[in-house]
């Protein structure tokens, strides 16, 4: 079976230190219409997974093995010509900081229009129609299209970001930590408009988090990384409701939960070091 | 004195900005609104509420690190504003803060040993040996080593510069601590961490905490009551486990909605 996007032992290290492992042997697959998790502390390499999906890693750092395959072609074996074909065309990608992936001096109509204007061809009124659908999409009224970043507040800057990353209806949507700089209400309503839009587009979702709590909300298939590692994947009811891995169930143990019923218990780094198994 | 170690009585706070074309034109925010509230000795209260509802300039102005336009703090019975000089700059070695962001509020310049003993220094406690002992002693009780005293932050993880800042504001012995937003900048394993450890502290030293957070999550495991502000007024404050059970302000029913993770309970059921 052909998977969306595949990916098989990836191992990521930095060119001056061949033998560190940022990321290590890392497999996944993301199908259509489903949302994949990738969860992990700060430095468990899920964000440098992500960039190396995208062909965007550093100079400072090496794929040393491992395969990408998305929609059957191999990602690594494209030119740069052909990997730029992909990238905002095939896969979306959104950012982080909404504050600062946009450029100031541009409108954001004009920024959401570029890869439609790129990828597409499109110009002129049919252009202008787009964008204004784009932005209504996710919740921006049209006449804000000559709006600058600095004009939008937080959330509705990372609804830019969306409109911009899903405007040539993408096959495959990359979020790193979409929601982080939001506000929990904002943050709420951004993330059932990925639902809706994953929904209404078939989209596959890769969401990079290290938030449980929206993992419980958005992921189908949740894959838990430590230092590198993948310790644990499976169903998001698998991995949260019967999690195997010490580390999996070290880290629910340290999220806060609403109803204030369990006491917090800081992961013990010391003894999963001895646990740690690959 | 009461049962209570600081209030707040209608405090207001409004700041200029500038707006219009070229910013000529100004308009008046009101960053804190008729906003009273009452600190029980030893617990704990949190205010929640989202950016820009005023809840960072609340923790500035009970501390007196900005004037306010009108309304009182009583720290022990005594008006703040009202205090001399020299008195209100005693009573602050009991009125402490501990800040969101540890890459920002260390001096980079300045050795941890300089860091933690510099309130010492200023508020003239103990000789120099004495006030060493007492560096030597918070360090460790915050889980750092004597060693560190020599280190500069840069050298820290995030999670030790929030040790760090905790040694720092709890060095003096104080009553009352205000922490702002003090595991926002965190990992989840890190923040339990740090969350366990202020607790810790809160029942050796006897501590009073203003709890700012944006993370209901966090507030319902540190809390023992809430205050919820928007847009400059608190609009619903009582025990903690009542405001969660039964909010009566549709704000706080929103905001309580929105905490992700619902369908986790679901799947722990």
């Amino acid at each position: 079976m052909v998977h969306l996007l595949s990916i098989e032992n990836l191992t990521i290290t930095p060119v001056n230190a061949p033998n560190r492992k940022l990321v290590n042997r890392v497999s996944f697959s993301i199908e259509p219409g489903k949302t994949t998790c990738v969860v992990g502390e700060s430095g468990s390499g899920k964000s440098l997974t992500a960039l190396s999906v995208m062909g965007l890693l550093s100079d400072q750092l090496n794929r040393a093995s491992g395969k990408v395959e998305f929609q059957g072609r191999d990602l690594a074996k494209l030119s740069a010509d052909e990997m730029r074909q992909i990238r905002g065309r095939q896969i979306g990608m959104i950012f982080q900081e909404p504050m600062t992936s946009l450029n100031p001096v541009l409108t954001i109509g004009y920024q959401i229009g570029e890869p439609l204007t790129v990828h597409l061809g499109l110009k002129g009124d049919a252009l202008k129609a787009k964008v204004a659908n784009l932005l209504e999409q996710v919740g921006i009224p049209p006449h804000r299209a000559n709006s600058y970043p600095d004009e939008l507040s937080g959330g509705q800057r990372q609804r830019v970001m969306i409109a911009m990353s899903i405007a040539c209806q993408p096959a495959m949507l990359i979020a790193d930590e979409p929601t982080t700089a939001l506000d929990v209400t904002v943050q709420a309503q951004i993330l059932s408009l990925l639902n809706d839009l994953k929904q209404t587009m078939n989209m596959g979702m890769l969401l990079i988090t290290h938030d449980f709590g929206v993992v419980a909300d958005v992921a189908d298939h949740v894959v838990v990384m430590f230092r590198g590692d993948i310790v644990e994947s499976g169903s998001v009811a698998d991995v949260l409701g019967k999690p195997k891995h010490p580390y999996t169930k070290a880290l629910l143990d340290c999220v806060p939960d609403a109803e204030g019923r369990k006491p917090l218990k800081p992961i013990d780094y010391a003894w999963l070091n001895d646990e740690k198994v690959s | 004195m009461g049962e209570f170690v600081l209030k707040a009585r209608d405090l207001n706070k409004s700041y200029i900005q500038r707006s219009g074309r070229f910013g000529f034109g100004t308009t008046k925010v009101k960053a804190l609104d008729n906003v009273s509230l009452d600190l029980k000795h030893g617990s704990t209260l949190a205010v929640v509420g989202e950016s820009g509802s005023g809840k960072s300039t609340l923790a500035r102005c009970l501390l007196q690190l900005q004037p306010l336009d009108s309304g009182s703090v009583l720290f022990q019975g005594r008006d703040l504003a009202e205090l001399p000089a020299h008195e209100l700059r005693e009573q602050r070695r009991h009125l402490q803060m501990i800040f969101q962001d540890p890459f920002a509020s260390l001096n980079p310049r300045m050795r941890v040993g300089e860091i933690v003993g510099e309130g010492l220094l200023i508020h003239r406690l103990g000789n120099q040996e004495e006030q060493r002992e007492r560096v030597v002693q918070m360090l460790k009780r915050v889980g750092l080593s004597e060693a560190d005293m020599l280190k500069y932050p840069h050298e820290f993880s995030g999670g030790q510069r929030q040790r760090i800042g905790i040694a720092r504001a709890l060095v003096l012995n104080p009553k009352v601590v205000v922490c702002d937003e003090p595991v926002s900048a965190l990992d989840v394993s890190i923040q339990a961490q740090i969350l366990l450890l202020l607790k810790e502290l809160q029942q050796e030293m006897a501590l009073s905490y203003i709890f700012i957070s944006h993370d209901l999550r966090v507030v319902r495991h540190v809390a023992d009551e809430i205050a919820v502000m928007y847009q400059g007024k608190i609009v619903e404050r009582g025990a903690i486990d009542d405001i969660y059970r039964s909010p009566s302000q549709e704000y706080t029913q929103n905001l309580l909605k929105s905490i992700p993770g619902q369908r986790a309970l679901a799947l722990s059921n």
